[in-house]
């Protein structure tokens, strides 16, 4: 017996019952609101996901071209700016961050592991929708004057209901990704043979779960104070206050935390070797989640080091770099690890690798921004310095959610995404990025605010870096458009992809492309990290 | 070209429900544990006047009118006891596999979670003050009501265990651990709130 089953057709059965085309397209929408199939709801994640990427990138160009007269070009309304600002982040952090590789996990963690579906796979359904739900509740009640600083308190009310809803749904998907890892594993894979994704996925899982909570419990909260009282959270213009670490670093390098594996699953397959030091690869990973620890505490330990003595200094370096800089290390882990391998090696070509590895330095550009504007003596704090961290985290994030769509694409949609397609939307996006955050770095120097669009008092050269950040923003805008479309086209008649294009490692290269609707006949055994390796004539050596 | 690896033995039951309930279970500490800290937070930042005599300093905390139900709290908190004892007794009647033990068990967990809720509202009854009176106020109802959600869920949970129960799936121990982990922790929150909030306020 094999693991072997011939191409999914269920889909089609669906689609094709209806004599009509309406009816089919009804029949259509039906069956994939209500799937089960965890392939197609990590799809839905990120495609959505991706459309508010595009969303997202050309309100960051609007405030950047609001911001390169100092009096503004008044694009945006002088008491709309708040909004729009928090519009940004939220649309950046819970529109693309995490449901974008949050559904690359749904879609291939069963795959990776062994398993026939998703744990629970009605649940993560259920997070999909409260996800999509609550994500446009909160978007809709901003866009009408709700949102943090809103002047409509039942717009307001709707914003922080929403992004309660949000929450609920993220907590669910993440706890049936989670289970998924723990309880569905094939025989065999131990945790420490489970794929770098996985593993990532895992971890991420985790830090997820012990920080969205203490987010719904503020937001809860905030409702009921805004709701009825408004005496104790500041009312309106305090939500930004309450709710503000949650869209800012280090929570953010919580929702990158599931990507963290995706450019280690990747290079193993460029080295075409099995993985070199995989334990400090996988302390690595699980280093990035330990974010959560700044996540959850909601204190900002920076460094001041004015006028105190040495043992003051050490005292709250430790703090300082156990909260911030360990996530940096794990991306440096990841990183170095995953280069050294690929090093050792003759590599292949696999375009994915690109926007991953940019991706990640994208990532780990944002986290050394955040040390250094922790760094008290750089006098960072309340520039645009900080907008730059959020920017790059955000974008890199962005990148290696479409590292993964094309490494993984072929065995969702069964066809490749062309790699020169690939290599140019990503280097245009890594561009876009550069542009809209560098220069936020620069400016952060000269003291530009953070948060403010016009009528502020600034001694750089506004014109230029804000102009190149709000081209970089349209960039990546267009590039993520660019991407979606050629998705799109081919992924329904592009070149029809083997069960294994990349010479790949991993369990879901075992199975047909697409992968079929239980993923594998009989459960496949496990004797290796490697599992493919063991059984091809080369074997990774 | 398709790699076909051998087919492993069916996989040992992974106790996937107790698991995932696990993970919820943390998930609700962190939440809990989150809205006690903002609690405490606001109590300590609470702001302080001397007394008429001078002699000490008071803290503008709680309402001046303030009656709290400590009766209904206490007997709250004495049926998350009871209720320990009657999860436990399910679980243990289910590797077992006494399903008339199981049913009865459950049964009497439903009817203590219904006390509990009971209880719950009681508590919102008797407590005097408008929500919309003060920091203090609008505070308690959103952690008491989370509070409240919470057990909510524990009942549900208790009907489907219940029915999954008298449906024939008595035996099912990953479920009825499940269960009994989730009431656990709905004690182990209450007792929390029991002491943060209506003993210390």
């Amino acid at each position: 017996m094999t693991t072997i089953e011939t191409h999914a057709s269920g889909s089609q059965v669906h689609a094709t019952s209806s004599d009509s085309a309406l009816g089919a397209f009804l029949v259509g929408v039906g069956a994939w609101a209500t799937t089960t199939d965890h392939k197609r709801i990590g799809r839905l994640f990120t495609g959505c996901a991706l459309l508010i990427a595009i969303a997202a990138a050309a309100l960051g160009a609007v405030i950047g071209v609001e911001r390169i007269s100092a009096t503004g070009y008044s694009l945006l309304d002088q008491d709309s700016v708040t909004q729009i600002f928090s519009l940004y982040r939220v649309g950046l952090s819970f529109g693309v961050m995490l449901p974008l590789l949050l559904g690359v996990a749904i879609a291939v963690v069963p795959l990776q592991v062994g398993a026939k579906t998703v744990a629970f796979a009605r649940l993560a359904m259920f997070g999909f929708w409260m996800w999509l739900a609550g994500v446009g509740l909160a978007v809709g009640s901003t866009i009408a004057n709700g949102g943090p600083g809103g002047g409509s308190e039942k717009m307001v009310d709707l914003f922080l209901l929403g992004m309660g809803i949000a929450v609920i749904g993220a907590l669910a998907a993440a706890v049936s990704v989670v289970t998924t890892v723990l309880t569905n594993r094939a025989p065999g894979m131990t945790l420490l043979r489970v794929p770098m994704s996985s593993w990532s996925a895992l971890t991420g899982g985790v830090a997820l779960i012990l920080t969205l909570p203490v987010l719904l419990g503020t937001l809860v909260y905030l409702y009921v104070d805004h709701r009825y009282a408004r005496v104790a959270f500041g009312g309106n213009k305090g939500i930004s206050d309450w709710m503000g670490w949650s869209l800012t670093q280090p929570q953010t390098y919580v929702y990158v935390a599931m990507g963290a594996g995706v450019l280690a699953e990747i290079a193993a397959v460029v080295s075409g070797k099995r993985q070199v030091l995989r334990p400090v690869l996988l302390t690595g990973i699980a280093i990035v989640s330990l974010a959560a620890l700044g996540g959850a505490t909601q204190v900002q330990h920076g460094v001041t080091w004015t006028n105190t003595s040495g043992s003051d200094k050490v005292k709250e370096l430790i703090p300082f770099l156990i909260f911030n800089a360990l996530p940096l290390l794990g991306v440096l882990v990841v990183l170095g690890v995953s280069l050294l391998g690929i090093a050792k090696s003759k590599p292949r070509l696999v375009p994915a690798m690109a926007p991953a590895l940019l991706g990640l330095g994208m990532v780990l550009t944002g986290m050394v921004g955040h040390l250094v504007a922790l760094f008290g003596p750089a006098q960072l704090a309340g520039t645009v310095f900080e907008e730059g961290e959020f920017i790059y985290v955000g974008y890199g994030a962005l990148l290696i959610g479409l590292a993964a769509v094309s490494y993984w694409g072929p065995k969702l949609w069964g066809r490749v995404l062309p790699s020169s397609a690939v290599l140019g939307i990503s280097g245009l996006a890594f561009l876009g990025t550069v542009l809209a955050a560098l220069p936020m770095y620069i400016a952060g120097f000269a003291n530009q605010p953070a948060n403010v669009a016009n009528n502020f008092s600034y001694s750089g050269p506004q014109e230029l870096w804000n102009t190149a950040s709000a081209a970089g923003h349209a960039l990546v805008a267009v590039s993520v458009l660019l991407f979606v479309l050629t998705a799109l086209r081919a992924f329904t008649a592009g070149e029809v992809a083997g069960d294994d294009p990349w010479d790949a490692q991993s369990l879901e290269w075992s199975v047909s492309s697409p992968a079929p609707s239980n993923n594998f006949v009989s459960t496949p055994s496990v004797t290796s990290a490697e599992p493919l390796l063991d059984i091809k004539p080369a074997g990774g050596q | 070209m398709t790699y076909a690896l051998p087919a492993g033995p069916r996989p040992a039951p992974r106790r996937q429900l107790f698991m995932s309930t696990g993970i919820a279970v943390a998930a609700g500490t962190m939440l809990m544990g989150g809205m006690l800290a903002l609690w405490l937070r606001f109590r300590a930042a609470a702001p302080t006047r001397p007394s008429s005599d001078g002699f000490k300093l008071i803290k503008d905390w709680l309402p001046a009118d303030l009656k709290m139900p400590e009766v209904v709290t206490n007997v709250g908190i004495l049926s998350f006891l009871v209720m320990g004892v009657m999860v436990q007794w399910a679980a243990y009647a289910a590797r077992r596999g006494d399903s008339k033990h199981v049913v009865a068990a459950l049964s009497l967990t439903l009817l203590f979670g219904i006390a509990i809720l009971n209880a719950q509202a009681a508590i919102f009854v008797q407590f005097n003050i408008g929500v919309a009176s003060g920091t203090y106020q609008s505070m308690f109802y959103a952690i008491v009501g989370t509070l409240t959600v919470l057990i909510v869920s524990g009942v549900v949970f208790t009907v489907a265990s219940l029915f999954k129960s008298i449906g024939g799936r008595a035996a099912n121990t990953d479920l009825l651990n499940a269960h009994a982990l989730y009431w656990y922790f709905l004690a182990a929150a209450y007792t929390a709130v029991w002491f943060v909030v209506f003993v210390q306020k």
